[in-house]
C-alpha cells in the first residue's frame, strides 16, 4: 500500500480544486472598482532614434486619462542587472540603462515608448494606435547577428557601447594555458560547432499587472504575474521607482506559469504603479500574446564552439568552450549570470576531465532581452558537452554508453570539485545510466531498428548524462562572484490558537505544487493532518523575504528553511510541554503530533501546546514568551547537483525528414523525493520543453530585427501529439549531504536533459541510416533533417 | 450597444455588447467568469474553450452576438450539482493532469466535448483532440492519462 | 479592434443587401477573420455573420455530387460527408475541434489561404463554387494567394464537389499553425485525374499537370516515380525552403495515391 500522506506519498493537490472548477484567481480575473487600461506604445523598428513621441494625439480622445513617455521616467532609476561579471581583463561589464520607457532611441521591435491610460481597454488602444500614428522614429541599422554585432561596431545597440560587447569572461582564466596546451598534444580532438536556439518561454498566462495607490496612506500595492514578488518589490523600490519598500506591497497570485520568464522586473509593472498614483485609480495593463513575445525575455541563444580533447579510447582530457551568448537588447535581471556561472561551472558535466576552460562572450543585439529560461545556462553546457561527447564517440568508432562509463566521477569520489570550481557533494552517475538503460530496452533496440527499415523508417538511439547544480548559494560565495542579491529563502511557521498551522513561505507556486508538498513536509514534522496546513506565498505583506521560485529552488532551499522554522516550533513546543509536564525540556520527546516525558506517558498533544502557548494563564513568562511561532532563514552551505541518464529512441521518415519519439526515458537522481507525483510532472513537461526545443522552437529574427516567430502561428509549440509519453523513475536517490531534507531540486532536469538525447538520437538514426551527417542544428525541423540528408 | 441574453451555465443573462464584443469578453468582463482564459490572440492556445450549444469553441474568435440565444457552458457549469468534482475534473485532480492551471478550464471542456462524441477514444485519438491546446506544464503526458480515466479506460494501459 | 455595427441576417438575399453598406465583410466562423480584426489587419465597418442562413448549411448528395452549403462547419463535413471520404477526412484535419465546430467550408474558400486545405479539395475535385450570382468552376475561381473570382459583396452559397472514384488528401502540417507545409489532394475520376497542391506556391493552391497525365494512364504511386517537381515559384519560409517543399509535392502525391 503506497503512503497516502506525509513525505514520500504521491498526494493529490489541493490546489487542483479551484484550478478545475474556474475559481483560480489570476491577476487578470481581478476587477477593481475604478480600474484603468494602461496600453503601450511599442517600437515596429529593431533600432531607431526617437524624433518625436506623439502623445498630444491621444489627448482628447474618448476616455483617455493619461499618457507616458520616457521623459518621464528620466530621472528615475533603470532595471538593473543582478550579476556583476567581470571580463577577462578585469573590466567590469557594460549595463547600460533599462528605463521604464523607452528614451531617445528604441532598442528592439516591441520596445515600449510611451503609455496611454484610458477608462476602457479599447480606448486605450485606440489611443495607443493614435500616439503611434503620430510619433517619429528614424530607423537606424539593426544589429542582429552576434557575430557581425561584434565586428561591425559602426551600427551599435547602445551608443555608449562600440563593440557591442557586454562582457569577454573565462572560466576560470587560470585554466586557459592548461587547456590549451592539453588540447594541442591530446591524441584526438573533436570539434562542433553549434547553435543553442532562441527560445520564447511561453508561459500560457501572458504577463498582467495591476498597479494600486492609497492617497490616505502614500501606500502602493502591485499585482502582478511574478516568480518572485520580493526581488520585483526590491527592485522597484532600490533602483527603478525609490518608493519606500515599507509603502509597497507586491502580490503575485495565482501565476500561469513562469519557466523563468517572469523571475524578472519589467518595466510595465513600474508603470501601471506611476501611472496609478497619478491617477489615483487602479491602472491595469495584461499583456497580449503578441506582446509576451515581444517582450518577455527570451531563452538560450548561444552560438558555441566546443573542443574535446581525448585519449584514443575515449578517456576525456579537457574541454573548451568559446560562446557568444545573446543578451539582447537590455540587460535581464539574471542575463549575466545565466550564460556565467549557470553556465560555464557546469561545464566538467558529470565527467573526470582535468582540463576545462570556457570562454562567453556576451553580446547586445536589437532583439528582447535574453535571460535565464527552465535550466538557465544548465541547458546550454549539457547541450554542448553531451553533443561534443557524441559526435567523437562516432569519430573514434566508440560505444557512447562506454564512454559514459569510462568517464564519469565515480561514487567514492565525492566531494569531487571540477575544474570548473564546481563542489559536487554526491551523485551515482553510473546507477542512472545502467537504470535508463533497463528502462528503454537498449537491448531490444536493433530489432526495433530492424522492424522500422522494413517501414522505410529510420530508428536512432540517444544518450545524454546530465548534472545541474540548483539551489544557487551560499550568499557569501555568490557575492564574491558577483551576485547583488542574497540567495537564501525563508520562512515562517505559525501555529495558530486552535492548532493548525499557517506557512508563510518565500518561494513562489505557479505550477510547483508548493500548496501541497509544502504541507506534507510540516504534517509529517509536527504529526498533524496536511488538511489543518495552510501554505501562504506570493504576497510581501504575509510573508518573509524570500527568492521566489526559480532554479529548481524552492525544496532545496525554502523547504529547508521551512523545515527548520518548523524545527524551532518543535523546540518552543517542547520548552512549554516542560513546563505544563513539570519536566525540563531536556527529557521531552516529540513524536507523531505529541510531545511525551521521557519514560512516562505523560504527554500532551500538539494542540494543547499550541493553545497554552496563546492562553498563557500559567507560564513563567520570565523566561518563555507565549506564542508559536518561528522563522527560520536558510542559507545553504553549497549548491544541490541533480544529475541523470536520458535515452530518447526516434524515428526518422527518410522521405520527409520528420522525427517521431518513439520513447524517452529519464533517470533521475534528485535526492529525496516529497511527492513522486509532483516530481514526474515535473520532468514530464520538463523532457517536453527539451523536446520542444530540439524538433520544433525558434524564436528568430530577420534581419531588419523583425520577429518571425512571433505568434503561435509560426512559432511551434509542441501539441499533445508530437509526444509520446514519458517514461520517468528516480530511484537512484542520492540524497543530498547538506540539507537535511536530502533534497536536490527536479524542476529543470526535464530541460536540461533531453534536447541532447533527441539531437543525439536522430543523428544515430541517420548515419545507422547510411547518411554521414555530423551535426544538425536545433531545431531539428522536418525540412531541415530532410535538407541535411539531401545536401 | 446591442443587448445580447444567452443562457449561460444554466441561467439566462442579459449584457449590453459591442459588435467587437467576444465571447471569452462577455463571459470574463460581463458575467465575471473568469474561469475561461484567454491566452492567445491567433485562435491556437485554447485557453479560452467553452461549449456552445454542446460544441467546443474557442470563445476569443466568437462574438458575442454571433451566438445571441445560444446555451454556453464555461468551466464553471462542470461540476456536479453538489459542488463536487465532476468526472473529468476529478480525473484531472486523480492524475495531476494540471500545474499551472491556466489552460486546466479549456483542456476540461475540450475533454468533455470530445468524450461526448468518441466516449471511449484510443491514446492517439485523445492527443489529435487535444492538438487545439497548448500547455506548457505537463507535457501532456497526464493529461492524456486523466482523459483516458475520465472515459473509463485504465490509465496505466495508457502507458 | 476596431468596432463595427455587427449583423446576422436570416436569408442570403438580406446578407447581399447587408454586404452591399460601405466597409462591410461576411463573416463565415470567424476562425481567420477574428484574429486578422484583432490585429486591426482587417477593419470592417459592417460585420455580416452568414451562420444564421439555415439554407446556408449542410451536406447533400444528388447525381454524383456531394454539395456543402457555404455556412457549413468542418465539423459537420467530416461528420455527414460519408460520400465522399477524402473530403470528410479533409474536413476533419482541419485546424484542431474547436476550429472545425466554427470554420466554414465558405470561410474557407473565400479567404483562400495559400495553405488551407479546402482549395485542394475543390481544385483536386473539379468543384463548382455557387454564389448568390453565378457558379464558378474551381479552375476558375482561384487566382493566387488570398486571390479569387469573387466580387466584393459575392457570398458563396455552396460548394459542389463531383465525387470520384478514388480521393485521397494526404496534409503535411506546418508544425505550428497547423495548415499546410505541403498538401496534395488526388481524385480518380473516369477517364481523369486531378492533382491539387495546396501549402507550396507563393500562387496558393495549383494542379500538378504532370502528375495528372502520368496518373490518368497509370493511377499507381510508382507512375510519377520519374517526375520531378521544379521549386521555382515554391515557397520558401522558416518551416521549409522550396526545395523541401518541391519535395514534399511528390512524396505526398505518392502517398495519396496508395491511399485513395
Amino acid at each position: 500500500m503506497p503512503k497516502d500522506h506525509g513525505i514520500g506519498a504521491s498526494v493529490k493537490r489541493r490546489e487542483d480544486v479551484r484550478f478545475l472548477t474556474g475559481t483560480g484567481v489570476y491577476t487578470d480575473d481581478l476587477a477593481l472598482h475604478g480600474q484603468t487600461y494602461a496600453v503601450f506604445v511599442r517600437s515596429n523598428v529593431a533600432n531607431g532614434r526617437i524624433v518625436k513621441v506623439g502623445v498630444e494625439a491621444a489627448h482628447g480622445m474618448p476616455g483617455v486619462l493619461a499618457t507616458f513617455t520616457g521623459a518621464d521616467f528620466a530621472a528615475v532609476g533603470g532595471n538593473p542587472a543582478g550579476w556583476l561579471i567581470n571580463s577577462r581583463d578585469g573590466t567590469p561589464m557594460r549595463e547600460p540603462k533599462r528605463p521604464v520607457l523607452a528614451h531617445g532611441k528604441v532598442r528592439h521591435v516591441g520596445d515600449a515608448y510611451a503609455a496611454v491610460v484610458a477608462e476602457t481597454y479599447n480606448q486605450a488602444k485606440d489611443a495607443a494606435q493614435a500616439i503611434a500614428d503620430a510619433s517619429v522614429i528614424e530607423e537606424l541599422p539593426a544589429v542582429v547577428n552576434m557575430a557581425a554585432a561584434l565586428a561591425n561596431p559602426a551600427n551599435r545597440v547602445h551608443d555608449e557601447i562600440p563593440d557591442n560587447q557586454c562582457f569577454d569572461w573565462g572560466w576560470i582564466e587560470d585554466n586557459r594555458a592548461a587547456v590549451d596546451a592539453a588540447i594541442k598534444a591530446a591524441p584526438h580532438v573533436t570539434t562542433l560547432e553549434l547553435v543553442n536556439n532562441r527560445l520564447v518561454p511561453n508561459a500560457m498566462e501572458p504577463r498582467a499587472s495591476i498597479g494600486e495607490y492609497y492617497p490616505g496612506t502614500g501606500d502602493y500595492k502591485l499585482t502582478t504575474t511574478s516568480q518572485n514578488p520580493h526581488l520585483t518589490r526590491l527592485l522597484i523600490a532600490a533602483f527603478v521607482l525609490g518608493i519606500p519598500e515599507n509603502k509597497l506591497t507586491v502580490v503575485s497570485p495565482d501565476v500561469g506559469g513562469g519557466f523563468g520568464s517572469k523571475i524578472y522586473h519589467y518595466g510595465e509593472e513600474a508603470l501601471v504603479l506611476a501611472a496609478a498614483k497619478q491617477l489615483k485609480r487602479p491602472v491595469r495593463w495584461t499583456a497580449e500574446r503578441s506582446e509576451s513575445f515581444l517582450t518577455d525575455a527570451h531563452g538560450r541563444d548561444h552560438v558555441t564552439k566546443i573542443e574535446l580533447a581525448c585519449e584514443k579510447d575515449g578517456t576525456f582530457i579537457a574541454f573548451r568552450t568559446e560562446t557568444m551568448a545573446n543578451v539582447g537588447a537590455y540587460l535581464s535581471n539574471f542575463a549575466t549570470v545565466t550564460p556565467t556561472f549557470l553556465h560555464g561551472t557546469l561545464m566538467a558535466g558529470p565527467y573526470k576531465v582535468p582540463n576545462v576552460y570556457v570562454n562567453v562572450k556576451a553580446v547586445f543585439t536589437n532583439t528582447a532581452p535574453v535571460d535565464a529560461y527552465r535550466g538557465a545556462g544548465r541547458p546550454e553546457a549539457t547541450y554542448s558537452l553531451e553533443r561534443v561527447v557524441d559526435k567523437m564517440c562516432r569519430e573514434l568508432g566508440l560505444d557512447p554508453f562506454e564512454v559514459r562509463r569510462k568517464n564519469f566521477i565515480t561514487p567514492d569520489m565525492f566531494p569531487y570539485t571540477t575544474p570548473v570550481a564546481l563542489a559536487y557533494d554526491i551523485g551515482n552517475y553510473q546507477a542512472t545510466l545502467e537504470k535508463v538503460i533497463e528502462m528503454a530496452d537498449v537491448a531490444g533496440f536493433e530489432a526495433r531498428r530492424a522492424a522500422s527499415a522494413t517501414k522505410g523508417k529510420l530508428r536512432g538511439l540517444g544518450l545524454s548524462t546530465w548534472i545541474e547544480a540548483c539551489g544557487i548559494a551560499p550568499s557569501n560565495l555568490v557575492g564574491i562572484l558577483g551576485a547583488r542579491v542574497g540567495l537564501y529563502d525563508a520562512a515562517t511557521v505559525r501555529v495558530n490558537a486552535t492548532g493548525n498551522v499557517s506557512v508563510m513561505v518565500g518561494a513562489h507556486s505557479h505550477g510547483q505544487s508548493h500548496e501541497t508538498v509544502f504541507a506534507q513536509i510540516i504534517a509529517t514534522k509536527f504529526g498533524i493532518p496536511e488538511s489543518s496546513i495552510e501554505i501562504v506565498h506570493g504576497d510581501t505583506s504575509k510573508i518573509p523575504f524570500g527568492m521566489g521560485s526559480y532554479g529548481s529552488r524552492s525544496l532545496a532551499v525554502c523547504g529547508q528553511a521551512m523545515a527548520n522554522a518548523a524545527d524551532k516550533v518543535i523546540t518552543k513546543g517542547k520548552k512549554i510541554a516542560a513546563h505544563m509536564l513539570e519536566s525540563v525540556e531536556g527529557e521531552i520527546l516529540f513524536s507523531d503530533g505529541v510531545f511525551t516525558v521521557s519514560g512516562t506517558n505523560r504527554s500532551k498533544t500538539f494542540g494543547e501546546i499550541a493553545f497554552s502557548a496563546y492562553v498563557p494563564h500559567n507560564y513563567p513568562l520570565a523566561t518563555l514568551e507565549p506564542g508559536l511561532e518561528e522563522t527560520a532563514f536558510y542559507d545553504p552551505a553549497n549548491f544541490t547537483y541533480p544529475a541523470g541518464a536520458y535515452l530518447c529512441e526516434v524515428e526518422v521518415d527518410p522521405e520527409t525528414g520528420h522525427v517521431a519519439v518513439a520513447n524517452f526515458c529519464c533517470a533521475d537522481d534528485f535526492g529525496n523525493v516529497m511527492n513522486p507525483m509532483v516530481v514526474e510532472g515535473q520532468v514530464h513537461g520538463g523532457v517536453v520543453q527539451g523536446i520542444g526545443q530540439a524538433l520544433l522552437e525558434l524564436g528568430v529574427y530577420d534581419e531588419n530585427g523583425q520577429l518571425l516567430t512571433g505568434s503561435y502561428m509560426d512559432y511551434t509549440m509542441p501539441r499533445a501529439d508530437d509526444v509520446p509519453f514519458v517514461n520517468v523513475d528516480h530511484s537512484c536517490a542520492t540524497p543530498c549531504t547538506h540539507n537535511a531534507l536530502g533534497v536536490k531540486g527536479c524542476g529543470e532536469a526535464g530541460a536540461i536533459g533531453s534536447p541532447p538525447a533527441v539531437v543525439n538520437a536522430v543523428l544515430d538514426a541517420l548515419n545507422r541510416g547510411g547518411h554521414r551527417i555530423d551535426h544538425i542544428d536545433m531545431p531539428l525541423t522536418p525540412s531541415r533533417v530532410w535538407s541535411a540528408m539531401n545536401a | 450597444m446591442t443587448k445580447v441574453t444567452m443562457i449561460v451555465n444554466g441561467t439566462t443573462v442579459s449584457r449590453e455588447t459591442e459588435g467587437r464584443t467576444l465571447l471569452s469578453a462577455y463571459l470574463r468582463e460581463g458575467l465575471g467568469l473568469t474561469g475561461t482564459h484567454v491566452g492567445c490572440d491567433t485562435s491556437q492556445c485554447g485557453s479560452c474553450v467553452v461549449h456552445v450549444d454542446g460544441l467546443a469553441v474557442k470563445s476569443c474568435s466568437v462574438f458575442a452576438q454571433d451566438v445571441a440565444g445560444a446555451k454556453v457552458t464555461t468551466i464553471e457549469g462542470m461540476a456536479n450539482a453538489d459542488g463536487s468534482l465532476g468526472v473529468i475534473q476529478q480525473a484531472f485532480q486523480d492524475h495531476h493532469g494540471l500545474q499551472c492551471g491556466f489552460c486546466t478550464p479549456g483542456m476540461v471542456m475540450t475533454t468533455a466535448a470530445m468524450l461526448a462524441v468518441n466516449p471511449r477514444p484510443t491514446e492517439a485519438e485523445v492527443r489529435h483532440g487535444l492538438e487545439g491546446n497548448i500547455c506548457r506544464c505537463t507535457g501532456y503526458h497526464n493529461i492524456v492519462k486523466a482523459v483516458m480515466a475520465a472515459s473509463g479506460q485504465s490509465a496505466m494501459a495508457a502507458e | 479592434m476596431i468596432d463595427f455595427d455587427f449583423v446576422k441576417p436570416p436569408s442570403v438575399a438580406d446578407a447581399v443587401k447587408a454586404l452591399a453598406a460601405d466597409g462591410a465583410q461576411a463573416l463565415g466562423g470567424g476562425q481567420t477573420l477574428t484574429p486578422t480584426m484583432k490585429q486591426r489587419l482587417a477593419t470592417p465597418s459592417v460585420l455580416v455573420s452568414l451562420t444564421g442562413i439555415a439554407a446556408l448549411k449542410g451536406v447533400s448528395v444528388a447525381d454524383g455530387v456531394l454539395t456543402v452549403g457555404g455556412a457549413t462547419p468542418h465539423a459537420v463535413v467530416a461528420a455527414t460527408a460519408t460520400a465522399y471520404p477524402a473530403l470528410a477526412s479533409l474536413a476533419g484535419g482541419i485546424g484542431d475541434p474547436a476550429v472545425r465546430n466554427r470554420g466554414t467550408i465558405g470561410g474557407s474558400l473565400a479567404n483562400n489561404d495559400p495553405a488551407a486545405c479546402y482549395p485542394a479539395a475543390a481544385l483536386g475535385s473539379g468543384a463548382t463554387v455557387v454564389t448568390n450570382a453565378r457558379s464558378i468552376h474551381a479552375d476558375d475561381y482561384f487566382q493566387g494567394m488570398f486571390t479569387t473570382a469573387l466580387e466584393a459583396g459575392e457570398i458563396i452559397t455552396s460548394v459542389s464537389f463531383p465525387i470520384p472514384q478514388r480521393a485521397a488528401y494526404v496534409k503535411f502540417n506546418q508544425p505550428a499553425s497547423r495548415f499546410a507545409l505541403t498538401a496534395v489532394f488526388v481524385a480518380k475520376y473516369a477517364g481523369s485525374v486531378r492533382v491539387a497542391v495546396t501549402g507550396a506556391s507563393n500562387n496558393g493552391v495549383f494542379r500538378w499537370t504532370a502528375a495528372e497525365t502520368a496518373l490518368s494512364a497509370n493511377f499507381a504511386a510508382s507512375a510519377i516515380s520519374g517526375l520531378t517537381v521544379l521549386p521555382d515559384d515554391l515557397i520558401t519560409d522558416l518551416h521549409g525552403t522550396a526545395r523541401y517543399r518541391a519535395n514534399l509535392i511528390k512524396v505526398l502525391t505518392g502517398r495519396a495515391v496508395s491511399a485513395a
